[in-house]
């Protein structure tokens, strides 16, 4: 059973770009690896090998107004920065509210052929989505399936556990019964030492209920995790980077790809951070996120995205004019 | 603006319950009766003030949309369905001002959809 005094919350890092991640660290490369490597071998039946993989969440394609005018431009924007880089991400998971909501279902269907399109931009072999409310709130993911196939699921990767969780599509801020009796069944064809990554997009304990940051059966799931002693959860909804420990578990939220809410713990109302004409992808951003076969724990990155070659009044102006015409 | 109502004491008549559109326990007679109907992208009232340790019945209704109601320091977690009355007993023993917000994801002013109640 989990407990919710015994827990850390420790500030973000932050990077600037320029090369945003490198190929995670060689297998073999030191004494300690070797080890962790035929530690993990026995344990789990196979080898964590090394591999780097990004996070992006909440592009809301679709959505344009206040607080950003800027539509679709800081995804776009990402999808250059992860293709400049000189090395492939495996893969890229999204953790929901890749299109905002339209009760117009033409609309919506418009707004994920669109959100298809920019991702499938990326030089990368694999992506991994699950829904946000925005994308399966109205009508319980029926068109996310359509488009994207199933809102759970899970795989394996170089000796990673992936799950995908679907804590949207009830409506409410929930997994619901069904899911978590099949996560349950997912989960034991695991020993307690195999590293797993659970990707969703409300976070899965109690970040702030009032804003709607919290999953009413969070505590179900956490219970579940709690025996395995490598588990990382990344999810999104948020609109910032925040990370999490408790137990053996860690939470990482990821930057959204639109606008930003402020820090819940210094803040009262939930109101999103003003648009910066200056800097205007400030607050925005991706994760990435390096396996490592030397330790078990990931090594997690928050990247900040920036206009680079445009700066200032200029830099919107430019970007104004070039990305969104 | 708050349209604050002050919590008033009320005798419940029975020709108010519809037992078949309840989906929570039968209000007691006597009881104290708060009526609140969501719609989106607001609840009304939007403030409503109650005494500490003194239960009282919130009366929800929807004129919409399946919308929630949800403030766990008072222990309340309620989907709304639109045709139907949820009566939800609260019994405050904490004061403090909270915020009701609704769960049930309702379009695209949801996130912003909320009211407070204040325990006094």
């Amino acid at each position: 059973m989990t407990t919710r005094r015994d827990f850390v919350r420790f500030a973000g890092l932050s990077l600037g770009l320029g090369t945003i991640y490198t190929v995670a660290p060689g297998l073999h490369s030191t004494a300690l690896g070797r080890e962790f490597a035929g530690y993990s071998r026995h344990a789990n039946g196979e080898s964590v090998q090394p591999f780097t993989f990004l996070q992006l969440s909440d592009s809301h394609v679709g959505f344009n107004g206040p607080p950003d005018p800027l539509g679709i431009a800081a995804f776009e924007r990402a999808v250059e920065v992860i293709n400049a880089q000189p090395a492939k991400p495996d893969f890229v998971l999204f953790t929901g509210d890749l299109t905002h909501d339209s009760e117009d279902k033409d609309v919506h269907s418009q707004r994920m052929k669109q959100f298809k399109e920019i991702a499938g931009r990326i030089k990368t072999p694999k992506t991994y989505l699950v829904p946000g409310e925005h994308d399966a709130g109205l009508d319980h993911g029926q068109l996310f399936r359509e488009h994207f196939g199933d809102t759970n699921y899970s795989f394996d990767h170089k000796g990673v556990h992936f799950i995908a969780l679907d804590n949207v599509s009830r409506s409410k801020p929930e997994v619901g019964p069904e899911q978590i009796a099949w996560l349950k069944k997912d989960l034991s064809r695991f020993p307690l030492t195999a590293p797993i990554v659970v990707f969703t997009h409300r976070p899965l304990f109690d970040l702030r209920p009032d804003w709607e940051w919290f999953t009413s059966d969070g505590d179900d799931v956490m219970n579940l995790l709690a025996p395995y002693q490598h588990v990382t959860v990344l999810y999104g909804h948020i609109h910032r980077d925040d990370e999490y420990a408790e137990g053996h578990v860690k939470h990482y939220a990821a930057r959204s790809l639109i606008f930003a809410f402020p820090d819940s713990a210094t803040t009262s109302e939930k109101k999103p951070i003003a648009f910066d004409k200056e800097n205007p992808f400030r607050n925005l951003g991706l994760r990435s996120i390096d396996v490592p076969a030397d330790r078990a724990e990931l090594a997690v990155r928050d990247v900040e995205l920036t206009l680079r070659e445009y700066s200032g009044i200029n830099g919107i102006q430019q970007l104004t004019k070039s990305v969104i015409g | 603006m708050f349209r604050t109502v002050v919590l008033a004491f009320s005798l419940l008549s029975t020709i108010l319950l519809q037992s078949d559109q309840r989906s929570s326990a039968q209000v007691e007679p006597g009881a104290n009766v708060v009526a609140i109907t969501a719609k989106r992208f607001g609840f009304t009232p939007d403030h409503i003030v109650l005494k500490r340790g003194e239960p009282v019945t919130l009366r929800l209704t929807s004129q919409d949309v399946t919308h929630g109601f949800f403030v766990r320091p008072l222990k309340v977690d309620e989907v709304i369905e639109p045709g139907k009355t949820v009566d939800v007993k609260v019994d405050p023993q904490t004061a403090g001002t909270f915020t009701v917000i609704c769960h049930h994801f309702c379009g695209a002013g949801h996130g912003n959809m909320k009211m407070t109640i204040t325990v006094e």
